[in-house]
């Protein structure tokens, strides 16, 4: 299944550092639009800190810098005259453990479009929304009770309706089903496959069968700590990845003989 | 096979078993003498005072005799002169550890000021009420009046407010703060509708703790000046002023009996006044952390 598809994310020579050392170094890879990027690699390759220089989440640790370009809609997002603000309004981001805010489940969904500044029908966002992250039917008839009364699967797709509520083109996901069961798995899975037609997605996974279920392309990467931190071993399509890497490091993490 | 015979076993289990009951009993009787004492207090309290707390003792203002004497003007004065220190340390205390804890992070001059701060709690109240003298009533020309009192109680309450503000801004778990910023939420917003909010509940535990103290603050006050005797309620913020405290010491220390009683009836009413504060505390802390609680 080779298609021909355009980048919405470039990284050139992305290194990020924490108090000078190195976490990622050297990262040069082409995101593609309304596809589905997997990051896969073991504990501590450096794949969550690659995935949240993608939106500039990596400001708020004060001891982060960092170094080459991240190009996103032909601007390099880290471009002095470049907000970072609005660039988290642009990509949005699901983190690893649900973190609904401790409020109602529509104003959670409110939360992004109101913040923002937005004026039209917050009803209708608010609805469409959560139909998009196959939430609606849940939990329609309990719109102002509280979401922290919903499930840890429920809760991640909150965070999804979250997300999509302020209509990113790119949405980063750090780990989404780590902490859910596989049922609650499968679910966000079929999510992300229907959501992939509007949306770009970036996920970060443990799961190296998830990461073969779900992306169209997968990155592989590895640690070197005592040097550069993680880099990047190997970016193809998934189909490649799997069945036929190029590099033996990553056939023997895929085949389970490390990591 | 096991590590030792059952008689081993048994016998070394007896052992721990007492040791157990030992600390459980030392344990109980440490609460048994603080509430003992706490006891004792208020059944002195109580006999002496029981007959004098009335309504006319709450009304009345100080005098010559005795059984005339009340506790009005004090009773007004603690309430402005805490009323003030209250929201000024409130307004302060909770922008200072917002700023520290949200803006300034971990600049060295942060971890300076908290160092600092952490200080400031353990300065002995006498200091504050020299300092209040200087600034407020002599610098600012405000006089010995209850708002010179209440900034100087505001200045003493201050650090612990920042402390437990700080504390419960810290406690607000930082996955909730990048669920904001990940919706571009910019740093005002994220504190305004998500940290605050869920502070709220522990910066109103520390307000609460550090106003009780302000009600209970004499000496402070009687360093800046307040008055012993006062015969009039404070009719403005220059008026000038007694407090409960002053006014229970002023009681004491007099010879005749009467007084004594008098004495004993104003700390029933400083004790209502910090039982009510509390309650008040708990009450308000429970309707804001279960507002959206599951």
């Amino acid at each position: 299944m080779q298609v021909a598809t355009d980048t919405i994310i470039k990284a050139e020579e992305l290194s990020v550092f924490y108090s000078g050392k190195p976490a990622v170094s050297n990262v040069s890879m082409d995101v593609p639009r309304n596809q589905i990027t997997a990051i896969i690699g073991p504990s501590g390759c450096g794949k969550s800190t690659l995935l949240r220089s993608f939106n500039r989440m990596n400001d708020l640790v004060p001891t982060a810098s960092v170094t080459g370009r991240v190009i996103f809609e032909g601007r390099n997002i880290y471009d002095p005259e470049v907000d970072p603000t609005e660039i988290r309004y642009l990509i949005g981001m699901v983190f690893q453990r649900p973190n609904p805010f401790p409020k109602s489940i529509y104003d959670n969904v409110a939360f992004g479009p109101r913040i923002n500044g937005f004026r039209g029908n917050l009803n209708e966002l608010v609805e469409r929304s959560l139909v998009d992250a196959a939430l609606w039917d849940e939990v329609k008839d309990r719109l102002n009770q509280s979401a922290l009364a919903l499930s840890g699967g429920q809760q991640q797709r909150l965070c999804i309706a979250r997300a999509l509520a302020v209509e990113p083109s790119v949405i980063l996901m750090d780990e989404p089903c780590s902490a859910l069961d596989p049922i609650a798995t499968l679910a966000i899975e079929q999510l992300m496959n229907e959501l992939c037609e509007q949306y770009s997605i970036i996920i970060v996974t443990h799961n190296m069968q998830q990461a073969a279920r779900v992306s169209h392309k997968t990155a592989f990467m590895l640690s070197d700590e005592r040097n550069i931190g993680g880099f990047l071993v190997e970016f193809d399509e998934s189909s490649k990845i799997f069945t036929n890497p190029e590099d033996e490091r990553t056939e023997a993490y895929i085949s389970g003989r490390f990591g | 096979m096991a590590l030792m015979t059952k008689g081993e076993f048994a016998r070394f289990k007896r052992k721990r078993e007492l040791k157990g009951r030992i600390f459980y009993g030392l344990c109980l009787g440490a609460v048994l003498v603080s509430l003992g004492m706490l006891g004792v207090l208020l059944f002195q309290l109580g006999s002496d005072g029981y007959s004098r707390v009335n309504w006319s003792f709450i009304t009345s203002f100080p005098s010559r005799h005795p059984e005339q004497a009340g506790i009005h003007a004090a009773l007004l004065g603690s309430i402005y002169v805490v009323g003030i220190a209250g929201i000024v340390s409130f307004v302060l205390g909770v922008s200072a550890a917002v700023y520290l804890e949200e803006y300034a992070q971990r600049s060295k001059f942060a971890q300076m000021a908290r160092i600092n701060i952490a200080n400031l709690a353990g300065v002995p109240s006498i200091v504050y009420g020299l300092l209040g003298l200087e600034i407020f009533v002599r610098v600012m020309e405000l006089g010995r009046s209850v708002l010179a009192g209440g900034f100087t109680l505001a200045l003493l309450v201050l650090p612990i407010i920042i402390v437990a503000s700080s504390e419960a801004i810290r406690a607000v778990p930082s996955s909730l703060r990048e669920g904001g910023f990940g919706l571009g939420a910019t740093r005002w917003q994220v504190v305004r509708h998500l940290v605050l909010p869920q502070a709220f509940p522990g910066i109103l535990t520390g307000v609460i703790l550090a106003v009780s103290r302000a009600v209970g603050e004499t000496a402070p006050l009687i360093a800046m000046g307040a008055l012993t005797f006062v015969p009039f309620a404070p009719d403005g913020p220059l008026s000038r002023f007694t407090v409960l405290p002053i006014q229970i010491f002023n009681w004491v220390s007099r010879p005749q009996a009467g007084f004594h009683e008098a004495a004993a009836a104003g700390i029933i009413v400083l004790l209502v006044v910090l039982l009510l504060m509390n309650g008040l505390a708990v009450f308000l802390r429970n309707k804001f952390s279960n507002r959206l609680e599951g």
